[in-house]
């Protein structure tokens, strides 16, 4: 493979992604990009989203049309210098092509698969992408999520490190058995503690989101000496403030037609939420002892339709690198909680909802990069 | 000391239309002694009864004239408490009203649908159920009102169950056919034959399972006695070792078919085809009754599976009421009225054994018939269902 | 969550209510196997080893082989769940229900109203059907709109190994007699099934898509040659919404009337025979309630009223095919 021709493949968002289909071009050929340009509209069963391209240069062919469905992995398109002549492009993309038919069977063995572990008794479920020196990274996801929604940033964040998307207990394949006492977030921080010490983790850096952001903080302020840094994302514990018609609707809802305006309010562009996405957290509903779970959540940490726990008090103690980012348009928890920040605590507010990680994931990427790299 | 003389005679059959009988008389002795004491300690009850002189005739060919081989010994011994005799009693009696009150009310055009009455059966419900507790179930035919009553359900919400009335014991949704009350172990007069032995393998898998000590009675006719129903369940309880027991009722007839003639084989043997242990009774006899079900009771509930008893007895009325009974032979109901009416031998049995006074007996007859005048004036005075009962209890949850 | 087949879901929604609750007992002909016999133990796990590694988990005294009569162990089951326990019987193919069918629809199913609302009949009765097995007429018949005729019965027909593991896990837990519906032709196909238990509540529809052109309402293996045809004629520009009612007793009517309002047109897939089925049924439902929302006549594609041929090219020909049912959609369409 020449080393000016860069392919741009089908990426995979979460693990049960086989196959992506090109809905939208955004650039043409003969453009010049960037590296994070949105280059395509990508449409799979669970999630469509936009394609932030990997690479730079002129973007000499568009390999695949629009409608059309290819796997995971697949060429979409060739970004290669003008130096590179026209037949060799051809020989390139023909090889490329034959060689990803040759191993189209082995692509999806090798994808990294959820495992569960034993943390302080209880069964966590958890992601883990990656390896090499660098101070690992733990992603906690949020109310009613799970390990997926970290899917548009896991792999990006995966160079030289380990990094781990867990489900936090009462969620994905994580334990729902809650156990006596508070579900509050002082109890989810041990949970991760616990989560951290199974897996033989001194010190990571956390990305946390809504209620996960509040347990990121959390851990900053009481276990500083496990906690490498902290990034924020539209977190819980930074105010009262809490959307209980999401929280209430999401809970309520039995049937797909009910759970789709209400997941649509956790983004800004109500086409991201599809069918498979509604579809998945209804079977997640159904799983013995979630509901209670939730319930519990609620009782806990939303109690009388406010967040419990208020941490911006104690913001000023905090001894690791911290920073927020917020979507201007969050519907659940609003982004006026990340103004007053201690001027320590850098916040970046993005053009998104409250799924800003995954809404504008390119840019939330390149800023906890940032932050690790410091 | 136990005694035991059993003679057995055979008779050869006896030509007659459509008919042949094979007659048996199996005499059965036993008998423990052990002392009992009345819940208020003032009755000591060990008594020993000593050999009561009871000739039975040979069972012969319904209609014909009496005439027999010489007279047979038999002694039975039993051993029930005052208490349990009174009960006895009263439970038989209670059950004789009862039939002979719906007996009256559906000639004169009062019941609903389909009854099928138990008068003259009683010795055989109430002989085995004596024994029983809530744990343990039984399932009836649909010849149900005496094993209801034997079982302990309440005769009141039974005549308003008859009547159709919202408060019978089954709100009025099953009816004569249909009557239950599974609280007391009573899985159901069943309007299918042959529907009982499959649902009590079924209650003492559970008993067994469940570890409850409780053991399962199937009540069959003579009819039901051939369905495949009964012999598949014969077998399965025996392979499974489960706590049942089939009791075969043959009261002569299947409908109006002799059961002579549609039983093939004999009932006894065909349980002990199954490898299973099997005695015959005279089920006009309430003390043989209660003995062979006492055997059989200990046996599944010491976990040694199965029992088959078959009781001889007749029925008074039809198969049905509004059955003409043109296939029974003049005069026989009245003989067997005379002769072998239950009640009529245990109150003989027991006065005669200085066990309970005849005036004892007298009361009960005068507070069971009073009962049931009342619970027929309450029924009909009984409000019916109404619409929205139609569609109530088809399911838990919909 | 991992790939599971139906075969497996079954077998781990079995596993996982026996472990939660120990009323539960499995019985059947062979649903362990071996019993009494010289060779191994837990031989079969039923015909096509869908209970297998169950007795060696619970023992012979939960996981009961039974012999070969019908009427006495489905009528033990049934007097079983009348007092106490929550049996699961296997009736290994519903068309041996001839033989047993008193016990599940004089008994079990009247309990409950026949005693006045005193009676809890929690049981189930799994049972094998439909063609495609080339085992014949007397092993491939559908026969679900005859026990869904009867009332206080209910009746399940998972579509897939994810709806499977729900609703026999809904089945169980279910307190009046459920008769759940296994293709005997679907044990080998595979999809993501949760490892932790779920129930999926009876009467509740799903839809495995939404359109704006046609409702097709199918039922059990039907399902997924719907969603077959579905994405073909997505390609055309014909959307299609396809309704798997999962339980046709009790029957989401709400659900399945709103589609076809919202389409105007309506097609039923049914394996049964075309007499007094479930296409029958709901062809009338929407008559009734709906007419004015129909654009044109419901088109139902439907098993031939014939027994199940034997022969491999007359049993493809009975089974309702994609073929059929694409020409059925587009009939629709000419209004």
């Amino acid at each position: 493979m020449s080393g000016a021709i860069r392919p741009i493949v089908m990426p995979k968002w979460g693990l049960a992604m086989q196959e992506g289909m090109v809905a939208r071009w955004l650039v043409e050929e003969g453009a010049e990009i960037k590296a994070g340009d949105e280059i395509l509209d990508i449409e799979t069963s669970k999630i469509a989203n936009v394609y932030e391209s990997p690479v730079a240069g002129p973007l000499r062919r568009r390999v695949v049309g629009e409608g059309e469905t290819v796997a995971v992995g697949a060429l979409l398109g060739v970004v290669a210098d003008s130096s590179v002549p026209d037949p060799e492009l051809d020989g390139f993309i023909a090889s490329f092509q034959e060689e990803f038919a040759a191993h189209a069977a082995e692509a999806g063995v090798a994808a990294p698969q959820p495992e569960t572990i034993d943390a302080g008794g209880k069964r966590i479920r958890y992601l883990a992408i990656g390896e090499g020196d660098g101070v690992p990274l733990v992603f906690i996801h949020g109310f009613g999520g799970d390990l997926n929604n970290w899917q548009f940033n896991q792999e990006a964040l995966a160079g030289g490190r380990a990094t781990y998307a867990i489900d936090l207990p009462g969620h994905g394949g994580s334990t729902k058995d809650l156990g006596a006492g508070h579900v509050h977030v002082g109890a989810l921080a041990s949970a991760v503690v616990e989560f951290m010490d199974a897996k033989e983790i001194a010190k990571a850096h956390l990305v946390g989101h809504s209620l996960g952001g509040a347990v990121t903080l959390d851990l900053a302020l009481n276990h500083a000496d496990r906690v490498a840094s902290a990034t924020a994302i539209c977190s819980a514990g930074l105010g009262p403030d809490i959307n209980m018609d999401y929280i209430d609707g999401f809970m309520h809802a039995k049937r797909r037609k009910q759970l789709e305006p209400v997941l649509q309010m956790l983004v800004a562009d109500p086409q991201m939420v599809s069918r498979d996405m509604i579809e998945d957290v209804l079977k997640f509903k159904r799983l013995d002892g979630v509901e209670t779970a939730l319930n519990r959540f609620i009782e806990d940490c939303f109690t009388g339709g406010r967040q419990a726990l208020d941490l911006t008090a104690r913001l000023a103690e905090l001894a690791v690198p911290v920073q927020v980012i917020w979507g201007s348009k969050d519907r659940i928890i609003p982004a006026r909680h990340a103004e007053g920040m201690p001027a320590a605590i850098p916040v970046h507010l993005l053009d998104a909802g409250h799924m800003v990680h995954m809404e504008k994931a390119a840019e939330v990427n390149e800023l906890i990069m940032r932050q690790i790299a410091s | 000391m136990l005694q035991t003389t059993r003679s057995r005679s055979r008779e050869a059959p006896v030509e007659g239309p459509h008919t042949r009988r094979q007659c048996e008389i199996l005499d059965e002795t036993g008998f423990k002694l052990f002392a009992r004491v009345a819940a208020a300690g003032i009755y000591a009850l060990l008594v020993s009864v000593g050999a009561a002189l009871f000739q039975p005739r040979p069972k012969r060919m319904r209609g014909e004239e009496e005439g027999a081989p010489g007279p047979r010994v038999r002694e039975t011994t039993v051993q029930l408490s005052r208490e349990e005799l009174l009960k006895a009693y009263r439970q038989m009696r209670t059950i004789r009203d009862f039939e002979d009150t719906v007996h009256e009310e559906f000639a004169a055009g009062n019941i609903p649908g389909f009854v099928h009455l138990y008068a003259g059966e009683e010795a055989s419900g109430v002989g085995f159920c004596l024994h029983l507790n809530d744990q343990d179930r039984i399932a009836s035919t649909h010849r149900g009102h005496g094993h209801c009553i034997a079982k302990g359900c309440d005769s009141k919400a039974m005549m308003k169950e008859i009547f159709g009335r919202k408060d019978g014991l089954c709100g009025g949704k099953g009816g004569s056919m249909h009557i239950a009350d599974l609280s007391k172990g009573m899985l159901g007069a069943n309007g299918i034959v042959g529907g009982g032995p499959p649902l009590i393998c079924g209650a003492a898998l559970s008993s067994k399972t469940l570890k409850t000590g409780g053991v399962a009675i199937a009540f069959v006719g003579d009819g039901g006695s051939n369905q495949g129903t009964t012999l598949e369940s014969m077998n399965l309880a025996k392979a499974w070792n489960l706590p049942a027991i089939f009791v075969f009722e043959d009261n002569g007839y299947a409908e109006s078919t002799a059961s002579g003639w549609s039983v093939s084989g004999d009932l006894v043997e065909r349980g002990k085809a199954y490898g299973i242990p099997s005695r015959r009774v005279d089920g006009h006899d309430f003390f043989e009754v209660w003995d062979a079900a006492r055997e059989a009771i200990e046996r599944a509930r010491n976990g040694e599976g199965p029992s088959v008893i078959h009781v001889k007895l007749a029925r008074y009325y039809g198969h049905f009421e509004g059955d003409a009974m043109t296939y029974r032979a003049p005069g026989e109901i009245d003989r067997l009225k005379a002769e072998k009416d239950c009640l009529n031998m245990f109150r003989q049995r027991v006065t005669e054994a200085g066990l309970l006074e005849g005036d004892q007996l007298d009361a009960i007859d005068e507070e069971v018939k009073s009962l049931i005048e009342q619970a027929l004036a309450e029924a009909k005075a009984a409000p019916p269902p109404t619409e929205a009962d139609l569609l109530t209890d088809v399911y838990a949850s919909y | 969550m991992s790939r599971k087949s139906y075969r497996q879901a079954i077998n781990e929604a079995l596993r996982q209510e026996m472990e939660r609750d120990p009323r539960v007992i499995l019985m059947g002909e062979d649903v362990a196997g071996g019993l009494g016999a010289p060779g191994e133990d837990d031989a079969w796990g039923g015909p096509l080893g869908v209970t297998k590694g169950l007795m060696p988990i619970f023992g012979r005294d939960r996981v009961l082989d039974t012999p070969i009569t019908e009427s006495a162990f489905i009528g033990a089951a049934a007097g079983a769940a009348a007092t106490g326990l929550r049996p699961v019987a296997e009736l290994m193919f519903v068309d041996f229900f001839g033989v047993c069918f008193d016990q599940i629809y004089n008994q079990a199913a009247k309990f409950r109203y026949m005693f006045g609302g005193k009676a809890v009949t929690p049981l189930v009765i799994r049972t094998m059907y439909g063609a495609g097995f080339r085992a014949a007429s007397q092993h491939s018949q559908c026969l679900y709109p005859v026990f869904t005729h009867i009332p206080g019965l209910k009746v399940a027909l998972p579509s897939s190994p994810y709806e499977a593991k729900g609703l026999l896990i809904q089945s169980i837990r279910d307190d009046d007699p459920v008769i759940f519906f296994e293709h005997k032709a679907m044990y080998d196909e595979e999809e993501e099934v949760p490892d932790d238990p779920y129930a999926i509540p009876f009467g509740e529809a799903n839809l495995t898509r939404e359109g704006d052109d046609v409702t097709i309402v199918a039922f059990g293996r039907m399902v997924g040659l719907c969603n077959q045809v579905a994405d073909k004629l997505e390609k055309e520009g014909i959307s299609c919404t396809v309704v798997d009612p999962r339980t046709t007793s009790p029957l989401d009517t709400d659900t399945i009337l709103e589609c076809i309002e919202e389409t105007g047109r309506l097609v039923v897939v049914d394996e049964a025979h075309p007499r007094c089925s479930m296409a029958t049924d709901i062809a009338a439902l929407a008559a009734q309630n709906v007419f004015k929302a129909l654009k044109g006549p419901v088109q139902m594609v439907t098993a031939p009223h014939a027994p199940v041929p034997f022969s491999p090219e007359l049993e493809d020909l009975y089974i309702p095919s994609p073929a059929k049912i694409e020409s059925a959609v587009r009939k629709t369409m000419a209004n």
